[in-house]
């Protein structure tokens, strides 16, 4: 396959668990080195999304194509440890497929958490925890990288960093990135592409162009110019009959 | 020493051996009701079992994978969780046993089945019981890895790659396998016990999975030897006291005082 072919698309992806439609005709597609946000209010079927993508779940109809060989690296939301598992941070990384001793020194180092090396994962902070969980999917020396609410739990100078980070792992990795935050403010500066979605795609565009956007202030309120991460969601939408591919700058019609 | 008191030991080393990681898992993946649903259902397979003529412990070992092959299955649903799954299966397989015990007419000597009599060990079912320690063991060092990789965290595992549906289904009958076979060692009621204790002893003394895990296996045996010759020397009945060795190693693990490791809060 090509190298300038996407590395992920979806095609009117629809996810139903139980009656519920969680995730509505989507269709998106990724290249290779685009960092793209996935913003949306909560149950707005983000993670279910990211879930879909992982193979996680099993989407209700439309597909999922993958480029051959794709290696994801994975960053869940939350990890839940046992505390009767015994193990060190070191140990953990170490269960990613061939991942070798001194990589996971440097990678620990890369994400700034090299101090935690020897610590059991159970004894670490929320925020440490996020940088070990971004250490382990880079051990898989992803494709495409899926983080899901990366900098959950960081304090708001970690958060900055942590954006920055994740940066310049797109130019280093030359992967994709997908995240999925609740922190407007920050996704806006480290992202090429916006996707903004309660269930369906309501918008989607380059950040400064979204950001200019009087739907997009609409959408996201005073508090986005405030760089808050809080936003409410509180517009309805009128569906496209055909569940097409909503245009860069479109929204839906808010009421 | 005698015959049967060699007999004894060996197979109480052997089922202390396996107990130790796999009960490591039971105890890291919160399943110890797991055990004790498994040797419910172990009632149906000796009922069905002597019913059918056929070798106990193989009716024992087919019943419990069938179960697990059942929580598996249903686990997929994702609908009732697990801890439920497990209440409705443990107790109709139980009354489904003591139903069939009743209609067809089996003697069974309850006492032994609840719990087991490790002096009665023969020469065959030692053998047996070693066959089934080599093959658990090497799979257990064959799969270590994804084990513990869908042990730590499903989603993580999955998305790297690991067939995760697979390596639980393992998981639950290696589990399955050692219960069915620990059964007639300990009884029915003292197996998850085995597996759980140790392994909880072992827990406050390691600070990596594999540690714990051979460590679980040496308090395991410990407790059988301390288990076995306490019964001999005050005539207690082997299974139960097995057990009470078992927390008696537990309870002074952790009454020590740990000098120079860092405590998980």
């Amino acid at each position: 396959m090509n190298t300038t072919d996407p590395i992920l698309r979806l095609e009117n992806l629809c996810v139903a668990i139980g009656n519920k439609t969680i995730i509505d005709e989507i269709n998106l597609t990724l290249d290779r080195g685009e960092i793209v946000s996935l913003i949306g209010p909560n149950g707005a079927g983000k993670t279910t999304l990211v879930r879909a993508i992982l193979g996680l779940i099993k989407p209700s109809s439309g597909h999922i194509k993958k480029r051959a060989e794709l290696r994801i690296g994975y960053m869940p939301q939350r990890l839940h440890l046992e505390k009767t598992i015994p193990l060190t941070v070191q140990r953990f990384l170490k269960m990613t497929k061939n991942s070798c001793q001194d990589e996971i020194t440097a990678v620990l180092k890369k994400v700034g958490a090299g101090h935690t090396a020897k610590r059991p994962m159970q004894g670490v902070s929320g925020g440490e925890l996020q940088r070990i969980l971004l250490a382990r999917a880079l051990l898989r020396k992803p494709h495409l990288l899926v983080l899901d609410e990366p900098a959950q739990g960081v304090d708001i100078n970690g958060q900055a960093e942590l954006y920055r980070l994740i940066s310049t792992l797109r130019d280093e990795l030359n992967c994709a990135i997908l995240m999925v935050s609740h922190d407007l403010h920050l996704v806006m500066s480290s992202t090429d592409r916006v996707i903004c979605m309660n269930h369906h795609i309501c918008c989607s565009g380059h950040p400064e162009d979204v950001s200019n956007d009087p739907a997009y202030q609409e959408l996201f309120g005073a508090e986005a110019a405030e760089g808050l991460a809080l936003y409410s969601h509180h517009h309805n939408h009128s569906h496209d009959p055909e569940g097409n591919v909503i245009h860069s700058k479109e929204t839906c019609s808010h009421g | 020493m005698a015959d049967f008191l060699w007999r004894a030991l060996l197979a109480g080393l052997g089922v202390a051996l396996v107990a130790g990681p796999l009960g490591s898992f039971v105890v890291w993946r919160r399943m110890s009701y797991f055990g004790d649903t498994l040797a419910h259902s172990a009632l149906l397979g000796i009922a069905l079992g002597v019913a059918l003529d056929a070798n106990l412990n193989f009716a024992v070992i087919i019943s419990c994978t069938l179960l697990a092959c059942l929580l598996v299955a249903l686990q997929q649903h994702k609908i009732i969780s697990t801890d439920t799954l497990l209440g409705i299966l443990a107790h109709s397989s139980l009354s489904l046993g003591l139903i069939a015990i009743s209609l067809l007419e089996v003697r069974i000597d309850l006492l032994s089945y609840l719990f087991g009599d490790l002096l009665t060990v023969n020469g065959q079912e030692l053998l047996w019981i070693y066959i089934g320690v080599v093959i658990i063991l090497s799979l257990l060092l064959a799969c270590w890895r994804p084990l513990l990789a869908i042990t730590v965290n499903e989603d993580m595992a999955q998305a790297e790659g690991y067939p995760v549906l697979w390596v639980r289904l393992l998981l639950m009958l290696l589990i399955a396998i050692v219960i069915a076979v620990a059964m007639k060692i300990v009884g029915v009621l003292l197996i998850t016990a085995l597996m759980v204790i140790p392994a909880a002893t072992a827990r406050r003394l390691t600070n990596s999975p594999e540690s714990m895990a051979v460590l679980s296996s040496l308090v395991g045996a410990c407790a059988v030897v301390i288990g076995l010759f306490s019964s001999l020397q005050w005539d207690t009945p082997t299974g139960p006291s097995i057990v009470v060795g078992a927390t008696a190693l537990f309870l002074l693990v952790y009454a020590l005082p740990l000098k120079g490791r860092q405590e998980i809060k």
